[in-house]
């Protein structure tokens, strides 16, 4: 039985590091997001729960600005994301890192470039001594440290999705976004990151937004979950509160 | 169909229109341009010069024969030496490179594009267009007008070669043929379009790999479709450039 962490109502009191109001995105006229609310506190893990297709993936690349949205505004640290010049998003995105689904490590890199590469362009003047220390403790802090010199193909798929966390956190960003992070994963691999999730967030006192189908990595990771559905925040409260919801589109997600 | 070539076409003019716009704009990726020059040229050289070779063997085999015929057999290093320097060897490694380079680069930035790279470089505050496509462009417009260089001497050679085979031309009598033939106007328009191929092959290969869908299959698709376009464009650009020099009174 998986560990439940249970909602901690002080966050509520804390400041909000991400702020999202009326957001809408449309692709032809299928409308993703069809008017979603949402705040993040600091410290927080909310989980966005929804049916594939629903727009949750959309969601977080909208936070990122990978994605421009229709309308709406999401504000990260008060910044209004969809006004930042390239250079302030890219500012930004110093403090929000961002694990996709598919891992994204650079093939033609081994792990040390990986890792080396967001840090050469966001910090410039830091020695190769300060670099190498850098990457060998973002590799302790995810169990890989003899990985360093492997290519991502000489890996296996905990092992790559453990080397994109760590490049997530080499930046050391007080947000992570997490794409469906357990997700082709065994299920003991699965439950290794997820605790891992939950190590990060205490040891760095990181938000997060996580995307996920998978039930047992929610009830680890999950401070607060979020229903997106119709587009909408359809519900939110703590695991306990939505198993034990009489709606049967929230129930539907754990039976 | 026709809407969707000319949407298409609009499209690659705005993706090119954008190489010109982010080329002098820092940061400029200097180590990844010069990764790619030695992964494009030192790469694709063994290719090139194979095929370099076997055309100036080949074509200085088939040509003698009529040559003979009339009694000039003499003229066949002039001739030779023209049709290679002036036409052969910049469009025979135009196409090796568009075969081999563009659909490397589409099979490469379309699998970075399917499997979420792209996007991370750009979350890692790396301009991607920058770091992915104008290195390449660079690299491909640099190193092709090299690789044919280097594929109209070693053509030469092997028509030096294919001489030898029935007849007997020294080395120096091939050579003193071969530069008293070729002029100004033979040698410069041909090394200038291999400028125009290169970047043609690279900018192809790029927006099919930028643009790429659909999973692999968009990646096969992404590959094939730089080397068919890309392929395609290059003879368009010779003809171009055929009646530009015909026009200059160059041929």
């Amino acid at each position: 039985m998986a560990e439940v962490v249970e909602h901690n109502k002080s966050f509520n009191s804390l400041e909000s590091v991400i702020s999202i109001k009326g957001l809408r995105k449309a692709f032809g006229d299928n409308k993703v997001i069809n008017g979603f609310d949402f705040d993040l506190k600091r410290g927080e893990n909310v989980v966005v729960l929804g049916k594939s297709g629903s727009g949750k993936s959309v969601l977080i690349k909208l936070i990122i600005g990978l994605m421009k949205p229709d309308q709406g505004s999401i504000e990260v640290f008060k910044d209004k994301v969809e006004t930042l010049s390239t250079s302030q998003l890219d500012e930004m995105r110093v403090k929000v890192g961002f694990l996709f689904q598919s891992n994204a490590l650079y093939d033609s890199m081994t792990v040390r470039e990986n890792l080396e590469f967001p840090l050469r362009r966001h910090r410039k003047k830091t020695s190769k001594e300060e670099v190498n220390k850098l990457v060998m403790e973002a590799l302790t802090n995810v169990g890989l440290p003899q990985t360093v010199d492997m290519m991502p193909s000489e890996l296996s798929g905990g092992m790559r999705k453990r080397i994109a966390l760590a490049r997530t956190l080499i930046l050391k960003p007080e947000i992570i976004l997490y794409d469906e992070p357990t997700t082709g994963l065994d299920p003991i691999t699965g439950k290794e990151i997820s605790h891992l999730m939950l190590d990060i967030q205490k040891k760095y006192n990181t938000s997060s937004i996580i995307i996920s189908h998978d039930i047992n990595c929610v009830k680890i990771v999950a401070n607060r979950i979020v229903m997106l559905i119709d587009g909408i925040c359809y519900a939110t409260g703590t695991y306990n509160e939505l198993e034990n919801s009489t709606d049967t589109r929230v129930k539907q997600f754990f039976e | 169909m026709i809407k969707n070539i000319l949407i298409e076409i609009g499209l690659i003019a705005r993706f090119t229109a954008r190489f010109f716009r982010e080329v002098f704009k820092p940061q400029f990726e200097f180590s990844e341009f010069l990764r790619q020059c030695f992964y494009i040229g030192n790469k694709s050289f063994p290719l090139v010069a194979i095929t370099a070779f076997i055309m100036g063997l080949v074509i200085t085999m088939q040509s003698r024969p009529t040559l003979v015929e009339f009694g000039a057999q003499a003229w066949l290093p002039k001739m030779i030496s023209v049709s290679l320097v002036r036409e052969i060897a910049p469009v025979i490694t135009a196409l090796i490179c568009a075969g081999k380079i563009g659909s490397g680069i589409g099979a490469e930035l379309g699998s970075m594009k399917v499997t979420e790279q792209i996007d991370a470089m750009d979350v890692s505050g790396t301009n991607p267009y920058k770091f992915l496509v104008v290195t390449r462009v660079m690299a491909t417009t640099l190193m092709i007008p090299i690789l044919a260089i280097l594929a109209d001497g070693i053509s030469l050679y092997g028509g030096y070669l294919g001489c030898n085979i029935h007849g007997l031309v020294s080395w120096d009598l091939f050579w003193n043929q071969v530069f008293d033939t070729l002029v100004f106007a033979d040698i410069v328009p041909s090394i200038l379009k291999t400028f125009f191929f290169g970047f043609i092959i690279g900018i192809i290969g790029c927006y099919q790999g930028f643009n790429s869908s659909k999973g692999t299959e968009g990646v096969g698709q992404s590959a094939n479709s730089a080397v068919v376009i890309s392929s395609l464009l290059v003879f368009i650009i010779d003809l171009l450039a055929v009646q530009i020099t015909d026009a200059l009174n160059l041929n």
